[in-house]
């Protein structure tokens, strides 16, 4: 029992709500505080102490469900969602209210249940419970906007999670109740060594189902709809888990799935050109953040160990140098109350912190040596190089000039330097402070490690922690210096398209995207149908009506007191009918002998 | 929370703020730019793919030349996607045209 309730995900989930239900009298918020943060902390040094293997299992109708199941893979994931949890509550101490951490840390526990979970049922038990608890951080901005974005987050959530649920079902049926069906593992090797391929439709169901938590295209305007209506706080901790947790379980069943190659290229790059023109900034990130998540499909599809090593490091990275770039946004969107590129400029004057930490995360995102990415995204690049992928390369390497284009420069750019919008700030809540610099040295110290193996013999602790063992050299001569290039001549291209007056300016607007399917024309759908069946119903209601008057009509004349049925008879008439009708029957009888 | 003041700050310079030396940072990019070009002289790459008789990633300013030539279309292609996709701020909030509900 104290297995199954010191196991990460409960211990979060339980903890946060056992925290949320304590009196204030009787917990005073700075220890509330102590303790919410010791959640993690002590969750991840409990972890830390397990070697690999299934935990925390208990029976439930009949099945075993395993709750903890640590393998390479799941192992780094749930360290990196302990850390994000961490971060995340750190970051949102600005406000008083406690109600953001405490459910960011529920929804962190969640995710570790997804990245933990042995069996189908309990990933599909946690991959709900994720979707719930992340829209309440949608929600928790309390406007209008983020109240319809929370909605259209969790509807599509729920989508997944159907998804899910009828490939489980369907796989259960297809496979029978074999011992150990519903173990979650390589779901197509599983389904292969059953003689059914990849068209197979649970399988389709349940890679439909993880595509869409990862933000495949076409299913990605959720995150680009949601992420960017919640509060700073809020897209913080929703940056962290649900994509990420997607990605892992993609790597988990779907490994060298070869679809998933171009899937991920073009994930990598139509969100940068959206991204050149949006306007508020945290959603520029979220495209931003559509465009990384393509590079890891993409190292997944590939499937060799450097690949899913770069994918799954890469998911790691995103994590922090995102969080980091979401945090110094939320920080401006906190003190100035909006993120429009268009009206921000000169902030540098103000929050020379804030702006400092978040071009470490632009570094870090744009890969440039040094910064995490660069020790990241290389294996993937390198893994499409190995593996003779010409044209996934080039796109990836667009995709690279564009990121850093976006996010590296376009995200400092309009909100710090730019021309001077006269705004004057407080610098951002040193809680922010110390989160941001706690996710900047982090991301640093993944780009800074293999230079230490390099040049002093450390073991790398962060490729020790990937599941495959890593032969890769980072800083190569070759490799630095075409990764310079790449970046500088693309920050060249924006320098000359700024002062020819090329670069398109920051405009107050909206952008179509997919979302624009359901959000008008299934609206426009949805109000035509809406309104026909209001005129079927008017004209049937109408049509019924004189129905209904007619027969009452015709009954009211034949049977009122005036009716020919229900006026009065005299006896003696009664008697003559009797003998008329006697006398026909004497007729008929007459009539039938002869 | 934010102070909207459009005029002078205090009195308080800021190097960004001279006219010329933005125009300075520009000149220093294009001169670190014309560095990281001259290394391709002092190194032998090992081209990996065949394609384009090996100049994609063996060639000399490869990189230098898909990055800018790549951000610069990027960006333009983007401009025009404006024409068809751009919306006002308030799309989505005005839920039919011409306000009949």
């Amino acid at each position: 029992m104290a297995e199954l309730l010191l196991s990460p995900p409960l211990l979060l989930m339980l903890g946060s709500v056992v925290l949320a239900a304590a009196p204030r009298n009787v917990l005073p918020r700075t220890v509330l505080r102590a303790l919410l943060l010791a959640l993690p902390v002590y969750s991840l040094w409990r972890f830390w102490g397990l070697d690999l293997g299934d935990y925390a299992q208990f029976e439930l109708f009949g099945q075993t469900l395993t709750l903890v199941r640590i393998d390479p893979l799941s192992r780094i994931f749930v360290v990196i969602f302990h850390l994000a949890a961490l971060i995340g509550s750190i970051y949102s101490f600005y406000v008083k209210d406690n109600f953001q951490p405490l459910v960011g840390v529920f929804y962190a526990g969640s995710a570790l249940g997804v990245v933990l979970a042995g069996d189908l049922w309990t990933l599909f038990l946690f991959w709900e419970v994720a979707a719930v608890s992340s829209a309440l951080l949608v929600w928790v901005r309390r406007s209008g906007r983020a109240a319809g974005a929370g909605l259209r987050y969790l509807g599509m959530q729920m989508v997944s999670g159907v998804l899910l649920l009828a490939g489980i079902v369907l796989l259960r049926h297809e496979v029978g109740a074999a011992p150990g069906w519903a173990e979650f593992r390589n779901l197509t090797g599983f389904l292969e060594d059953g003689g059914l391929g990849f068209s197979n439709l649970a399988a389709t169901l349940i890679f439909l189902a993880f595509g869409l938590k990862a933000a495949f295209p076409l299913l990605h305007s959720w995150l680009i709809d949601a992420y960017p209506e919640s509060t700073p706080a809020g897209a913080v901790f929703l940056s962290a888990f649900t994509t990420k947790f997607a990605i892992y379980a993609l790597a988990r069943a779907f490994p060298g799935q070869s679809e998933l190659i171009w899937i991920g290229a073009l994930m990598t790059a139509f969100p940068i050109f959206f991204a050149v023109i949006e306007n508020d900034l945290r959603r520029v990130l979220a495209y931003s953040m559509t465009n990384q998540l393509g590079f890891m499909v993409v190292g997944i599809g590939i499937g060799t160990e450097l690949a899913i090593n770069g994918a799954v490091a890469h998911a790691f990275a995103d994590i922090l140098f995102k969080g980091l770039l979401f945090m110094a946004m939320g920080a401006v969107l906190y003190r100035v109350g909006h993120v429009n590129g268009s009206d921000l400029g000169g902030l540098y004057k103000s929050m020379p912190i804030t702006t400092g930490l978040c071009i470490v995360g632009a570094a870090s995102i744009s890969a440039f040596p040094l910064f995490s990415a660069f020790a990241t995204k290389s294996l993937i690049m390198s893994a499409a190089v190995y593996k003779e992928y010409f044209w996934l390369w080039l796109v990836l390497l667009f995709a690279s000039a564009g990121v850093f284009h976006h996010a590296g420069i376009k995200i400092p750019f309009f909100a710090f330097f730019h021309h001077d919008s006269g705004i004057r700030c407080k610098e951002a809540p040193r809680s922010m402070i110390v989160a941001m610099v706690l996710a900047a040295a982090a991301s640093m110290a993944i780009g800074l490690f293999p230079l230490a193996e390099m040049w002093f013999g450390v073991a790398n602790p962060f490729y020790e922690l990937l599941p495959y063992p890593v032969d890769y050299a980072v800083y190569t001569k070759t490799h630095v210096i075409t990764q310079s290039q790449l970046l500088f001549f693309s920050a060249l291209a924006f320098a000359t398209l700024m002062r020819t007056g090329l670069y398109p300016p920051e405009l107050r607007s909206v952008n179509l995207d997919a979302d624009w399917l359901y959000r008008r024309v299934g609206l426009r759908i949805w109000d035509g149908v809406a309104t026909a069946f209001v005129a079927l119903h008017r004209t049937g209601y109408a049509a019924a009506g004189r129905l209904a008057a007619a027969a009452l009509e015709t009954a009211q004349r034949h049977l009122g007191p005036q009716g020919f049925l229900g006026r009065s008879w005299l006896t003696a008439s009664m008697a003559l009918w009797v003998a008329v009708l006697l006398a026909a029957y004497l007729v008929v009888f007459y009539w039938r002998l002869a | 929370m934010a102070q909207h003041d459009h005029g002078k700050h205090g009195g308080t310079s800021y190097w960004l703020d001279r006219k010329g030396n933005v125009a300075k940072v520009f000149y220093a990019l294009i001169a670190v730019d014309v560095l990281w070009l001259a290394a391709d002289f002092f190194y032998k790459k090992k081209a990996e793919f065949d394609a384009w008789g090996g100049w994609a990633d063996g060639g000399f300013g490869f990189y230098p030349v898909y990055g800018f030539v790549g951000a610069f279309l990027l960006v333009l292609a983007a401009k025009q996607m404006r024409r068809v996709l751009m919306r006002s701020e308030d799309y989505y909030e005005r839920r039919r045209d011409g306000g009949a509900s």
